[in-house]
Order: C-alpha cells, then sequence, then structure tokens
C-alpha cells in the first residue's frame, strides 16, 4: 500500500474510489471493469501530470519517501552475488553506509552506500542513513581495496546528512569526511555514484567525488535542507519550500548546472510505485557509464575526476 | 528520534550567528576604522572581553594581539593583521581571482548580490579568503587567511578559487602553503555550488601532496561545517589557536539530537588536541616561530 504525500491528495481520493469499486465488484454480477479501467487510466495520467510539474519542495518529500527504494532495495533487485564487507578496522562497523563486492549486469564492482531502514528497527540499526566517522573510513578502506583490486567504485547516494553527535565529534567526523573525499579524488579505477535519494550536504559528498554523477529524476542534493536554510536565511521555519527552490536541489537544477552528468528517469509516480523498474533503469545507466570509463588509465580517470571538480566555479 | 533535516541545520549555525550580529558587527567595524583613522585609537576606548568579562582598553588588546591579557581569549583578527603577525616585511598579496557571480540568482530576505555588496564594503578584499606570498622567518611560504568578517567567512566559489590559486602559487614557488581557517561553513547562497567547493580543495591538497610541498592548517575561531570537513582537516600538520571552536556540527543541533548536555569545552582546540585531532595548540605569540620550526622541518631535502 503506497502511502500518499500531501500534494497527491486528488490522486489518493482517485484511488480509494478505484479500490471501492473493485471490492463491489468482486462480491457482485456487476460487470464494472470498463469503469475501473476508465479511471485507472485518469489515476495514472493525474500522477504523470503531477509529477511532471513537482516543485523543488514537493520533489524534497518525493526524495524522502519512507517508501522510496533504499541501498539494499537496489542490492537486491539491481546487483547480483553482493559480499557486505564490514567494519573500519579502528574503532566500529557503521551501518549507516553498507558496502561490499557485488556484480552489477556481469560487471564485478565495489558499491557502497547509505541505508536509511525502511521500519523502526531498520532505521535505528542504519541511524537513518546518517553515518558515524567509522562509516566513512569503511567506505575509504573498501575505496583503497577496489583500487588495489582494479574493482570499479559505484556509490548510492541516499542521506540527510553525517550524523550530528558528542561521539561522532570526537572520533573526528570532519576529518573523516575529508579523508573519504579525499579517497575519492584518489582512485585509480572508474567511480561511478549515483544520488538516489537525498544527498545530504558533506555526508554525501564524502562518497560522491566521483568521474561520472547520476541523479534519479527526483532525488535533491543540496549543501544544506530546505528547513535549515529556511531557520539561517530567512530565520523562520516555513520558508523551506522557498529555500528549496532557491538554492536549487533538483536533478533538474543539477544538470543546468553541470554539477551532475545526467539524470536516470524514475517510474511514473515515482520511485516508490516501482523499486524493480527503477533498480533496472538505474542498473543499465550505471552499467553504461561504467563502460564510458573502462580502459582509461590510472591517471586519466583521476585527472579527469580532478578537472571535474576544478572545474566548477571557475570562469 | 531525529527528524530529517534537522541535522543539515548545524553547519550553517555558526553562519546564524553572524547573521543575527552581522549589522551591529560591521557597524562596530566601520566605527572602529572611522575612528582610529581620525584619532588614533583614542585612549577612552573601552572594551570587555567576552571571555572573562574584564575591562580592557581597545588599544592594549590590540597591541596584545588581541588576546585578553588576563585570560588569554585569542579574539578573531582581521587578514592584514594576520598577515603581518605571520609574514616577514615585504610579503604580496596575491589578486583575489574573479568567479561566476551569482549563479543561482539566489535571494532569501535579500539578494546575494546585495549581500556581497555589503560585505565589500565593509571590507577590504572582495571575499572571504585571501593569499599572501612572503616568507616566514626567512622561509618562502604563500599563507591564506579565511576572514570571519566576510559574510562569517563562509565557502563558496570564491574561496574554494583563492584556495586553489594559493596552492598553485605555492607550487610554481616551490613552498608549503599555509591556511589561516575561519569559516561558519558553506556559503548557502551559492547552494551545491559551495558544497563542490570541498572536493575541489581537496584536488588542491592532493597537487601539493604530489609536488612533495608542505600543507599546514592554522584552526582559527571558529572553523566549522564543510570547511572542517574538507581543506581545514588535511594539513601534514594540524595547529589550532587557544580557544578556538572547531568541529563539523553546530552544538545546537548536536545537543536537539542527543538531548544530553554537552561537554566541558566541547569542540574547542584543547578537546581536540585531546582526542588526537590536532597536534598542537599554539598561543598567537608564538605562532609565527612554530611555523618557521616547521617549515624548517618540512623543507624538500634534495636529492644528489
Ligand atoms: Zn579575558
Amino acid at each position: 500500500m503506497i502511502s500518499f504525500l500531501d500534494f497527491e491528495k486528488p490522486i489518493a481520493e482517485l484511488e480509494a474510489r478505484i479500490a471501492e469499486l473493485r471490492a463491489t465488484a468482486d462480491g457482485s454480477d456487476l460487470d464494472i471493469d470498463g469503469e475501473i479501467g476508465r479511471l485507472e487510466k485518469k489515476s495514472a495520467a493525474m500522477l504523470a501530470a503531477t509529477y511532471a510539474k513537482l516543485t523543488p519542495w514537493q520533489k524534497t518529500q518525493v526524495a524522502r519517501h519512507p517508501q522510496r527504494p533504499h541501498f539494499l532495495d537496489y542490492i537486491r533487485l539491481a546487483f547480483t552475488d553482493f559480499v557486505p564487507l564490514a567494519g573500519d578496522r579502528t574503532y566500529g562497523e557503521d551501518a549507516a553506509i553498507i558496502g561490499g563486492f557485488a556484480t552489477l549486469d556481469g560487471r564485478k564492482v565495489m558499491v557502497m552506500g547509505h541505508e536509511k531502514g525502511h521500519d523502526t528497527p531498520s532505521r535505528i540499526k542504519h541511524n537513518f542513513g546518517s553515518a558515524k566517522p567509522e562509516g566513512y573510513r569503511k567506505a575509504i578502506r573498501l575505496m583503497e581495496m577496489a583500487s588495489k583490486f582494479g574493482l570499479p567504485v559505484v556509490t548510492l547516494v541516499d542521506t540527510a546528512g553525517a550524523f550530528p553527535g558528542v561521539e561522532a565529534e570526537e572520533r573526528g567526523q570532519a576529518e573523516a569526511i575529508a579523508r573519504s573525499t579525499e579517497a575519492c579524488l584518489a582512485l585509480g579505477v572508474p567511480m561511478v555514484s549515483a544520488i538516489v535519494g537525498e544527498g545530504g550536504s558533506g555526508g554525501a559528498i564524502a562518497i560522491a567525488a566521483a568521474n561520472t554523477v547520476l541523479m534519479l529524476e527526483h532525488s535533491v542534493y543540496s549543501v544544506i535542507s530546505p528547513e535549515g536554510a529556511s531557520s539561517i536565511l530567512w530565520r523562520t521555519a516555513d520558508k523551506a519550500a522557498d529555500a528549496a527552490t532557491a538554492m536549487k536541489v533538483t536533478a533538474q537544477d543539477l544538470l543546468a548546472l553541470n554539477v551532475i552528468e545526467s539524470i536516470v528517469p524514475e517510474p511514473n509516480g515515482g520511485a516508490h510505485r516501482d523499486p524493480a523498474a527503477t533498480a533496472r533503469t538505474l542498473a543499465e545507466a550505471i552499467g553504461r557509464e561504467l563502460d564510458a570509463l573502462s580502459g582509461r588509465s590510472a591517471a586519466e580517470l583521476v585527472r579527469q575526476r580532478e578537472e571535474r571538480f576544478l572545474a566548477i566555479g571557475s570562469l | 528520534m531525529r527528524r530529517t533535516g534537522q541535522k543539515a541545520v548545524s553547519k550553517a549555525l555558526f553562519l546564524q550567528d553572524w547573521y543575527e550580529t552581522e549589522m551591529s558587527w560591521l557597524s562596530k567595524v566601520r566605527n572602529s576604522i572611522s575612528s582610529l583613522a581620525k584619532r588614533d585609537t583614542p585612549d577612552n576606548l573601552w572594551m570587555k572581553c567576552p571571555s572573562c568579562g574584564e575591562m580592557l582598553f581597545a588599544k592594549d588588546f590590540e597591541a596584545n594581539l588581541s588576546v585578553c591579557p588576563n585570560c588569554q581569549h585569542h579574539g578573531r583578527i582581521r587578514t592584514k593583521t594576520r598577515f603581518d603577525l605571520l609574514l616577514d616585511d615585504g610579503y604580496s598579496v596575491l589578486p583575489t581571482p574573479k568567479v561566476p557571480e551569482n549563479p543561482l540568482n539566489f535571494r532569501d530576505t535579500k539578494k546575494y548580490p546585495d549581500r556581497l555588496k555589503a560585505a565589500r564594503a565593509a571590507n577590504p578584499y572582495p571575499d572571504a579568503l585571501t593569499n599572501a606570498a612572503g616568507t616566514i622567518d626567512g622561509r618562502k611560504a604563500v599563507l591564506g587567511v579565511q576572514d570571519f568578517a566576510f559574510m562569517g567567512g563562509s565557502m563558496g566559489m570564491a574561496v574554494g578559487e583563492a584556495f586553489v590559486a594559493g596552492v598553485e602559487k605555492a607550487v610554481a614557488d616551490n613552498c608549503a602553503y599555509i591556511i589561516c581557517t575561519a569559516a561558519g561553513g558553506a556559503r548557502m547562497q551559492e547552494g551545491i555550488l559551495s558544497l563542490m567547493q570541498m572536493p575541489k580543495t581537496t584536488v588542491a591538497t592532493r597537487r601539493l601532496a604530489a609536488a612533495g610541498l608542505p600543507y599546514i592548517v592554522v584552526l582559527t575561531d571558529p572553523t566549522t561545517g564543510g570547511v572542517t570537513a574538507s581543506y581545514a582537516m588535511l594539513g601534514d600538520v594540524q595547529i589550532a589557536e587557544p580557544g578556538a571552536l572547531i568541529g563539523f556540527a553546530g552544538q545546537r543541533v548536536i545537543q536537539d539530537t542527543i538531548r544530553e548536555k554537552l561537554p566541558d569545552g566541547f569542540q574547542r582546540a584543547e578537546y581536540l588536541h585531546a582526542h588526537g585531532m590536532v597536534d598542537m595548540v599554539v598561543h598567537r605569540k608564538d605562532l609565527k616561530g612554530t611555523l618557521a620550526t616547521l617549515l624548517g622541518y618540512l623543507e624538500r631535502k634534495e636529492v644528489a
């Protein structure tokens, strides 16, 4: 059962009517298949129309939808032979970032990404996708291993941000993020990142300083959350929608700003309405980018990555 | 549990501090500059140490490197003061690179170009990071200084590009790059483009390392958010000024998340030193000598 967002209310009402009709039809001889079919078409059209013109703030809500596919869903739906690897060898294992060996349509890769969890126990286990220093240090360890064994790196980014806590600060949250970003830039193998939900600031870039960066159609990527920008710049909590627009957080905005290479389309009504189809499209897009980068030398890959980021903000 | 979005407030909380005091601070700077110009520092100009509350003559405080003689509180100092303090006479200030202005066409309660204009009117340099090339006790170095008075030291494209330019100059001159950091975080008005300065500046630190040249970071009050989570934590040697606030997340956000009292001295220079995040906490009066000693050890040994 899909949970509807506020702006989907007319669609939710229509879907409720369809469900009602279906229940009625089940218990009677009435032939109302035609009517149901007509309403379903109408619902799909409304959904398409709504999603074709989502505001940046609505996209933020879609990107945060609790039923949106997360890292482990993509592992299940898009990758095979996943071998999870744990721990930073220094302090602990942080389940907010998961990673390991995996196969993507025949290509052996090192895959890692934020996992937010899908219910209360798993959200707590994965700390809502907000990683601590050990999560980033594990990412560094896996990236270095990937480089050593010639495995391309794929990252799936989906975090509100790195965890803000006393212990995270004490163990060097800032240093861990800085070193993880550095590890991305140093990779002698191809690296492709996809923002699949929220790309939340430093906690996101730490595993997204890649050769190629993709975004799912309704994902968002920003330096601060719209709520945060609202409270600081407008001094009120209720300007998040304005902040989302002003900061240009959508995949379409970022493509126009040359911060990402391409947008991966989502099914009608967003990734959460068809995780399997989303995973397939994403896998194909990542595969294409990996193939485009294959055959380049380590030095070329490093150079291309460096030039990519040096160009941002240069005249 | 935590609400989504709460965390992201963190790195800008220090910027919020800056926005809140923006007007009073700017007018204070303007007034003090004008009064200084007219009649030197008047003997009757008093100030209160923000740390111990002692009443001090502004003139004495400034003569003491803006360090409180009573409690050793290190006040924030301006870029030129920092250059004069750390570089030998005869240094040259490098031009601030030009960057695209306002590519997001950003406007909050004010237009971004208006905020920039106000900041430029109140500051001697065109953005928050300025480099100078010179010597430190005779040893060549390029020194970058971030000024909190310029929009909270916030990192946007101009800061990123200036950092890269400073490193390039150091590589061209075959010398160290030293950065004195101060920032409330990212320049929100530049959105994602400010975030992208984190990897961009990291490309520069890697090039310095590839050239075998030293990179020294001096963390000054405050250094937070995306600046801390990129070039401010990547030095070969990490120095902090006493009492400097240094961290990734803002204290209020952390408090909202954990709902416990923060430890004494949390995110201060001495606390970071105790937790292994900086090599040393150095009093401002000893900073130049320390840098000179470090440069002596880090000089490239010529292979015969
Ligand atoms: Zn004092």
